[in-house]
């Protein structure tokens, strides 16, 4: 089993390694002409206004904490998918009661317009 | 530690990367042909015959272009992003089989890199590691565009991710494995496509949105966000951002066809091993032809909307997909195995349904506007 | 021995970028470092043979919660990203607590009798793991009542999170 995880280590490092060397071959035959405009933050033209690097909206906070909270719900559903033809109705039971508890905060976090993006 | 193996998984991962860096360039090929016919256009027709050395022009052009990193940007993380964003979109094709052992005298070539026993979550780890790449461009660019196109794709990703998971869990649900092989093999009686063709709709959807194609294509919104999350990157490290894009279109056009499509599954695959790899490549390349023709046929949708697509219909309707397909699978067991064809019927209804509710909420939206 | 060698490779991995967390000024970078420590938490579970905890490992906590932590530090203000103190006025009580919890850790190791060469137990051959999984968080005489309980929580989560970003507009 061990050895199938070194495996796709071996295949990780070939991969970067082709990223290096492609890297590698524009830095070595690529021009080299950096300028102070060249090297300002592209605004499409303009003179950069302000900072690169500000405030982000709470939106995206937030969008990542439902995506969490839904990522450990698919988690739970995968044992119980694997195991689902020996559970039974029993099985299907408990998931709709686990749905149904999960469903209650879905429902509040749309009502409360957590899901909307103006 | 036995060298020969070591040797063979040296050489069939770089084999199997170089595979899809060829698949890469000439799906570039590929879509620009293709796109060209859709728009009555003759496409790229100059290098080589039917411009088949286009991909090579392209590559030769971008290696004499300038590296260049923007003076306020972070240095490391700069650079390091293209490499975080490519090794996930290559390495998700580990675990995907590309057709039965081959048999070569005592040897037993096996069409994949690795085995693992939860393989379908292997690959969910892998796409979620991805949303990093484009995160981190967009945060070490110093630039409001690639700062917000950056988040706008990430979260985007990781909305999309949910509905790819659960589709994931209708695929087990089926073979009652997460081995990918075992899931190829539990499709021998019909691909898991005619029993659940709603689940099967909704994970290509879902993949567009994941790989950050047309019409989910948000960081390449040029009106709004310049280039998006690489607004400030240029020669190998762009193109490094556009491979990963399209390998990703690859890998999880592969990982569909096992999950949904029968994988190498085809006439005469067992007795004719090396009839799997093709059976596999051509119906890759079908889903490639409609990711293309979806670019060619669909305007972008605006981003709360594809938001709230995500959030408001994929994901209820894959949980319900999910029940559903249960459903059937314990009606086929317990009572007759025939019942388990309500399940397409059932599931087509709700995605009918959710499609109604789509349509119906976009028109009061309009008249609302009016 | 190759296993000792492997563990004590996932042991400075997770020892050394844990380090880094608590003393890079940046932010952002601090996030990242927290995923080589997880990473490398992973790579001892997969070392373990424990495939699912070691993927999940990587999902829920690098392929979930860090994202929300570079989203999170990424709504805090620049200044702050570069010129965060390091330590606040409880640093001694943590401290304190951290040696109590270090030594009672290490009661409890030393308790089990492990030393270097002990080796992992296999998993029995015709067992599969995964079902097994299933089974024991579903079956009605194993730990159904904490599954559904996990659910509860999750919603309480759901709701405070919400709560907390919708109201602070």
């Amino acid at each position: 089993m061990l050895l199938e995880y070194a495996a796709i280590g071996i295949m990780i490092l070939v991969v970067s390694l082709i990223g290096l060397i492609a890297i590698g071959l524009g830095t070595i035959f690529g021009p080299k002409r950096q300028t102070d405009r060249k090297a300002a933050p592209y605004e499409s033209g303009m003179t950069p206004i302000g900072p690169g690097i500000r405030r982000v909206p709470v939106r995206f906070y937030l969008i990542a904490v439902l995506f969490i909270l839904f990522d450990i719900e698919v988690v739970f559903f995968l044992p119980w998918a694997i195991a689902f033809r020996q559970l039974g109705l029993f099985g299907l039971a408990e998931m709709l009661i686990f749905i149904a508890i999960l469903l209650v905060g879905y429902i509040y976090a749309w009502k409360k317009g957590a899901l909307e993006w103006e | 530690m036995d060298w020969m193996l070591l040797l063979e998984w040296v050489i069939k991962s770089f084999v199997l990367s170089l595979i899809l860096l060829g698949g890469f360039a000439y799906l570039t090929w590929f879509e620009r042909k293709v796109l060209a016919r859709f728009q009555v256009r003759i496409g790229p027709n100059r290098a080589g015959p039917y411009a088949l050395l286009q991909p090579i022009a392209d590559a030769v052009k971008l290696i004499f272009k300038e590296e260049f990193t923007p003076a306020r940007a972070e240095k490391i993380l700069f650079f390091l992003a293209p490499i975080v964003t490519v090794v996930p979109a290559l390495v998700v094709a580990a675990v995907v089989p590309w057709g039965p052992d081959i048999q070569i005298g005592s040897y037993t070539l096996r069409l994949y890199i690795a085995d693992i026993s939860v393989g379908v979550l292997y690959i969910t780890a892998i796409t979620s590691i991805a949303v990093y790449g484009i995160t981190l461009a967009g945060w070490s660019s110093n630039n409001k565009y690639a700062l917000m196109g950056g988040l706008r794709s990430s979260a985007q990703m990781v909305s999309y991710e949910l509905a790819l998971g659960f589709c994931f869990v209708i695929a087990i649900l089926m073979s009652g494995s997460m081995r990918p092989i075992d899931i190829v093999d539990a499709q021998r009686n019909g691909w898991f496509f005619l029993i659940q063709p709603a689940g099967a709709f909704v994970f290509l959807i879902a993949t567009l949105a994941e790989v950050n194609r047309a019409p989910f294509d948000m960081p390449e919104a040029e009106q709004e966000l310049a280039a998006g999350f690489h607004s400030e990157y240029s020669g190998m490290k762009f193109a490094l951002f556009f491979m990963a894009e399209y390998t990703k279109m690859i890998t999880i056009s592969s990982i569909a066809v096992t999950l949904f499509f029968g994988g190498y599954l085809g006439p005469f695959v067992d007795q004719l091993p090396f009839l799997g790899p093709i059976y596999m490549l051509a119906k890759i390349v079908a889903l490639l032809f409609f990711m293309v023709w979806v670019r060619a046929t669909l305007p972008r949708i605006r981003y709360d909307r594809l938001m709230a697509f995500g959030w408001k219909v994929l994901l209820p309707l894959t949980l319900a997909l999910v029940l559903i397909t249960a459903v059937g699978i314990l009606l086929a067991q317990e009572v007759n195995p025939n019942l388990i064809w309500i399940t397409p019927v059932i599931s087509a209804f709700a995605g009918f349904f959710a499609i109604g509710l789509v349509d119906r909420s976009l028109r009061r939206k309009a008249y609302a506007a009016r | 021995m190759g296993a000792q060698i492997l563990f004590f490779l996932c042991a400075a991995l997770i020892l050394i970028s844990a380090i880094m967390v608590v003393t890079v000024r940046n932010l952002i970078h601090a996030a990242l470092w927290l995923i080589a420590t997880l990473f490398g938490a992973a790579l001892l579970y997969a070392s373990l043979d424990a495939s699912f905890i070691a993927v999940v490992q990587v999902v829920v906590y690098i392929g979930a919660i860090a994202i929300m932590f570079i989203f999170a530090v990424m709504l805090t203000r620049r200044e702050l990203l570069i010129k965060t103190d390091q330590t606040n006025a409880n640093w001694p009580l943590a401290l304190g607590l951290s040696a109590v919890m270090l030594v009672a850790l290490g009661y409890v190791i030393g308790g089990f009798g492990v030393t270097l060469n002990t080796t992992p137990a296999a998993i029995p051959a015709g067992v599969d793991p995964l079902t097994l999984l299933g089974k024991a968080l579903l079956a009605p005489e194993a730990y159904v009542l904490p599954f559904e309980v996990a659910s509860v929580l999750l919603l309480a989560a759901m709701v405070g999170a919400v709560y907390v970003a919708m109201n602070k507009k």
